[in-house]
């Protein structure tokens, strides 16, 4: 059983928190400004890549996903400080379920994720890419519910760590491998078939697959997306409600 | 009527038992109070009772509902007020308020209003819009029992209320739940570790090593180590001793210049005492016994001092336990 107004409440005060904490937006939408213009900037000079899209534009779909993936495992993250400053006995020990919760949470991240994404989103004119209403449509879409895989999966991963030293290990052994096999930064297609399956049991290669079609759909070549649009988005719901499902378990055991 | 009814209840954590076999029956809204020293197993009870931990092994009731088939009732009639505070400080004392109200459903036409009687019973008003970041000790732990009284639950559990709280604060805080009962029609659970503090309760179980090794009015529990004694200085202790022994036929002794006599109602007694010895009385005092002198008679340890420590143990051992099991 889901409670609506315990769902509420919880996306309510993330939100809440989100827009005080101004020093944390800051950050979370400076450090994909960074790769983009910084890594993107320089790496196109090394990167030819002939008459289709240019390095810059290839990583756009990869910056996305990157904001994304940094704050929906943040957003989910923030359940170990809950649990560390007692919190969330308070939300524990009331009448509502642990999916509730879970879903609550899930939202949370969800709802900030995709904010800080359109935030990023609306830099595709620097880039000289030319994105139709539509495509926008898409993209948040997209972004919606792959912020709502992601921060599933911060749940999942929350519920098996109790304090906040194990942050750096989530972000160190998980979120950053998570990024770098993801196709983010280079094409699939061109990694070792090693590498290649690991970015195939990856969610987030997906839902940047599926931005890449959305960006630069008529793109062929090296720089193309690796995998058909549906099974992209096949694969990111399938993963919303696979961790979704798991992050439930995971917190009524804890009971 | 009987709000709580615990039957025979243990709660093991690997080969640490921490609750061992208690049973208990609280009265609908009286204060009653756990009195034991750390790692006596008062917090794992109010966790099994509060929903929070499947017992090992007896029965729970409150409110007439199972502690672990029914925690969804349960739950909605009981506030709590933990040992750590869990307040969001990041959120204001209203937005805190609030955010309660919404979780137990409070109806939206009195969620308002409710909030705002809250925070005028916790004497907060005018803090209601700052960061909980900014407020003292006695001021959350107000605000946790407002809020605890949000959802107007029918028990609510207080552990360690008064925990690294300044005297001040202290007494303040317990005027404020001495009313609790009368003015809010809720049944009181506490835990303490402070003898002094639990006299305002209407029933004490004293527990230790996770049995309940006695139980009774503040009292009826002091009766356990006897009555009130009398000191007394004379100009003649001796002779004086003496009158009084034969006077009252209680045993009256002599240590370090002054006469000490163990009596019952003490108050009562020193009135007929100085009228009827002959010797001029230069000095009476009385002592009362405390429930400190109770759990020291029942277990020949002070509650407090090395023995905390002993019990911090086992409050570690449990916790490391659970870190590692709970989640298995």
């Amino acid at each position: 059983m889901i409670e609506a107004n315990a769902v509420y409440v919880i996306v309510a005060r993330e939100f809440k928190k989100f827009v005080r904490e101004r020093s944390r937006l800051v950050s979370t939408i400076a450090r994909p400004l960074v790769w983009l213009f910084l890594v993107g900037g320089g790496m196109s000079r090394l990167v030819p890549t002939g008459r289709g899209v240019s390095y810059m534009q290839f990583i756009f779909p990869g910056i996305l996903g990157m904001t994304i993936l940094f704050s929906s495992i943040f957003s989910s993250i923030s359940i170990i400080w809950d649990k560390e400053f007692g919190f969330m006995k308070e939300i524990l020990v009331a009448p509502i379920s642990r999916f509730s919760v879970v879903i609550g949470k899930a939202m949370s991240g969800m709802l900030l994720s995709t904010i800080q994404s359109v935030i990023i989103l609306a830099f595709f004119p620097l880039l000289g890419l030319r994105i139709g209403p539509l495509e926008i449509i898409g993209i948040v879409f997209v972004c919606a519910v792959l912020a709502f895989a992601l921060s599933s999966f911060g749940i999942v991963l929350a519920s098996f760590y109790e304090s906040y030293e194990s942050f750096s290990v989530i972000m160190n052994f998980i979120v950053m491998p998570m990024f770098f096999l993801s196709g983010a930064m280079y094409p699939v297609k061109v990694m070792p078939p090693v590498l290649q399956y690991c970015t195939k049991v990856n969610p987030l290669t997906f839902g940047i697959d599926a931005l890449k079609h959305l960006i630069f759909p008529l793109e062929k070549g090296p720089m193309s997306p690796d995998f058909p649009f549906v099974i992209d988005l096949l694969v990111i719901v399938a993963a919303s409600v696979f961790f979704v499902t798991i992050g439930g378990k995971a917190f009524e055991r804890k009971g | 009527m009987q709000i709580i009814k615990v039957d025979g209840l243990v709660k093991k954590f690997g080969a640490i038992t921490a609750v061992d076999g208690i049973s208990f029956e609280v009265e609908e809204n009286t204060i009653f109070g756990f009195l034991g020293p750390n790692g006596a197993g008062k917090t794992t009870t109010i966790s099994i009772l509060c929903t929070l931990l499947a017992p090992t092994s007896g029965t729970a009731y409150l409110n007439g509902h199972n502690c672990h088939s029914e925690s969804a009732e349960v739950r909605r009639s009981i506030g709590i007020v933990f040992q750590d505070s869990s307040l969001d400080k990041d959120l204001t004392a209203r937005e805190n308020l609030l955010f309660h109200a919404y979780l137990y459903d409070v109806d939206k036409a009195e969620r308002k209003k409710r909030v705002d009687d809250a925070l005028a019973f916790a004497e907060l008003s005018d803090r209601a819009d700052n960061l909980i970041k900014t407020f003292s000790g006695g001021m959350k732990r107000r605000l946790e029992v407002a809020r605890g009284l949000i959802h107007r639950p029918k028990v609510l559990f207080l552990d360690e209320p008064t925990l690294g709280l300044d005297p001040q604060s202290r007494s303040n805080l317990w005027e404020f739940i001495t009313d609790l009962p009368k003015k809010h029609n809720v049944t009181i659970f506490m835990t303490t570790h402070y003898m002094e503090e639990a006299e305002v309760c209407d029933k004490i179980a004293i527990i230790d090593k996770g049995r309940i090794i006695a139980s009774g009015s503040p009292q009826e529990l002091k009766k356990i180590v006897g009555g009130d004694v009398i000191y007394l200085k004379t100009t003649d202790n001796k002779k004086a001793a003496g009158q009084i022994r034969e006077f009252f036929g209680v045993e009256a002794s002599e240590k370090d210049g002054e006469i000490f006599i163990s009596v019952l109602k003490g108050e009562a007694c020193i009135p007929d005492i100085i009228r009827e010895i002959g010797e001029r009385v230069l000095s009476v005092r009385m002592q009362r016994p405390t429930l400190n002198d109770v759990f020291l008679k029942l277990t020949g340890k002070e509650i407090r001092e090395e023995y905390a420590s002993a019990g911090d143990d086992i409050k570690e051992a449990v916790r490391s336990y659970r870190r590692r099991h709970d989640r298995s």
